[in-house]
């Protein structure tokens, strides 16, 4: 679990990118921070693992202030991936995925095994462990820095902007891949993002923030989605230009209605309802009945 | 042409010692310029005080040092120490820059990932920045010893035996050969010297030849150095 407690951060030029953010991310869960750009989501994200230090309030991991921690030995506990994977030129792909490893003692020869399997994992050959970070498509670079973060099989997954760099079919899939993952792992994720669309695609939680890291909305997608709490979050989510509502078409002849948005263009084919699983945002979200 | 057969023992042995005497200063200079230059890079600014102050040493004229650091190091006069030193002084004057120049050229990125996934400052410099760094260093270690090269011929002057004695001599005695194949035989050195350093970075930098057929457009394949 990640508490902050009242955090606040203010540079040294008096911007305030976050004030007094208390929230809690749940253990095992897929926490997502979303806003546009300088509302202090990225900020928040890097206090976790000390990359910034708060100048108010406290972050705590299972209650522990990260404060008092050693800032190297966090890091090593904690998976980050970051925009354009971050991976380091100059060593081979599968030195990268075992870099944290390494760093942390383990023999090279028995971090390589693990690397193989992570690269497994993540679904890249394991040919492409011999090249270098320069020699594989974003997405593949993507899918390395996912198994970095994961080779010391950290509790916590930082992701910060991880698919930005990618175009959106690419984006699309490492999302589902990341899902995949996450259902088998369950790690505590904090992913950063500026996209609403992937926010609830990834996320068990959602946390909207306005300029300034002054929070908007938290919820789970569906409730996001079903009580926008003001104008600026309908907006933001996009329910006020109608891109959220979806209508059902009945045809003759089919009993399957079909799902169009509010200009009559189809989206998908009804096939079933579901029960609202708590906490379960798919089946509310636009654009997703197929 | 005559000389140069008859005297190819003595422009073999000169040759050999003009090696000798242009490894040591080039090797040095490159031990000095890390941290002088790590500094430049760590200090934005102090930078321009250090690169200045170190870029002007390469102003001071070679014999006038020969001059004064007998006195400074109180060595003897025809010492080849003082060349030593001498010769060093002017490859760091070359390297801090450049040493400088290949921290700052490392991707912001790349430096603040490995930050990230928990490198200390200490291993983070040896490991990534100094390793990324090093096709610039390269650059400007290139220069250094061809720069080097050329200089150990001066220390002749205060009796440091090189292949600077056949221009001396050569110019004495008239005999025009003897001046050529000085010259020669410097060139020669020095792109021997540049080519074992390609090499060298070669085979320590392989990263850097791998042909990054889907080089991404967002940033320019780190590493890759064009010059």
């Amino acid at each position: 679990m990640i508490e902050f407690r009242s955090v606040s951060k203010q540079f040294p030029d008096g911007t305030v990118a976050v004030d007094d953010f208390s929230h809690v991310l749940p253990t095992g869960k897929a926490t997502v921070l979303v806003g546009s750009s300088g509302s202090g989501k990225t900020t928040l994200l890097r206090m976790i693992n000390r990359m910034v230090e708060p100048t108010g309030g406290q972050v705590l991991i299972d209650g522990t202030d990260v404060a008092k921690l050693d800032r190297v030995r966090l890091r090593r506990s904690i998976g980050y991936v970051l925009q354009a994977a971050g991976l380091l030129p100059h060593r081979r792909v599968i030195d990268n995925v075992a870099t944290v490893p390494v760093l942390n003692g383990v023999r090279k020869a028995e971090a390589r095994e693990r690397a193989y399997e992570l690269l497994d994992k993540v679904g890249l050959d394991r040919a492409l462990g011999e090249r270098y970070p320069s020699q594989l498509s974003g997405g593949q670079q993507q899918r390395v820095g996912v198994a970095r973060a994961l080779a010391a099989d950290p509790e916590i997954l930082l992701m910060d902007e991880p698919f930005g760099a990618v175009d959106p079919i690419v984006r699309a899939d490492l999302q589902l891949e990341l899902n995949r993952l996450q259902r088998e792992l369950g790690k505590t994720i904090v992913f950063v993002t500026h996209d609403i669309d992937e926010a609830f695609t990834v996320a068990d939680q959602v946390v909207i923030f306005r300029k300034g890291g002054v929070v908007a909305q938290a919820g789970t997608p569906a409730e996001i989605l079903a009580h926008p709490a003001d104008d600026f979050v309908a907006s933001f989510v996009g329910a006020d230009a109608g891109r959220r509502s979806l209508q059902l078409q009945h045809r003759p002849g089919d009993d399957r209605p079909l799902v169009v948005d509010r200009d009559g263009r189809p989206i998908g084919v009804l096939e079933s309802t579901v029960e609202a699983a708590p906490g379960a945002g798919a089946s509310a979200q636009g654009g997703t009945a197929t | 042409m005559t000389w140069v057969w008859d005297n190819l023992d003595l422009i073999g042995r000169l040759s050999l010692e003009h090696v000798r005497l242009s490894v040591p200063p080039i090797v040095l200079g490159l031990l000095i310029a890390v941290p002088i230059g790590w500094l430049a890079h760590r200090y934005r600014r102090a930078r321009p005080a250090i690169l200045t102050v170190i870029g002007l040493l390469y102003t001071i004229p070679s014999l006038a040092l020969f001059v004064i650091l007998p006195a400074v190091l109180g060595v003897g006069f025809l010492s080849e120490v003082n060349v030593t030193v001498a010769l060093t002084i002017y490859a760091v004057a070359i390297l801090v820059r450049s040493v400088a120049d290949a921290l700052g050229s490392v991707d912001a990125e790349v430096r603040q990932a490995a930050t990230a996934i928990g490198y200390s400052g200490w291993s983070r410099f040896w490991v990534v920045e100094l390793p990324l760094a090093g096709p610039v260093v390269l650059a400007g270690l290139r220069v250094a010893a061809v720069s080097t090269v050329s200089l150990v011929t001066v220390g002749i002057f205060v009796g440091v035996e090189s292949l600077g004695y056949l221009f001396i001599n050569g110019l004495q005695r008239r005999i025009l050969a003897e001046v050529a194949s000085g010259l020669v035989m410097t060139v020669v050195i020095a792109l021997v010297i540049d080519l074992l350093l390609v090499l060298l970075g070669r085979a320590l930098m392989p990263w850097t030849r791998v042909d990054s057929r889907r080089s991404r457009r967002r940033r320019p394949a780190a590493g890759v150095v064009s010059r």
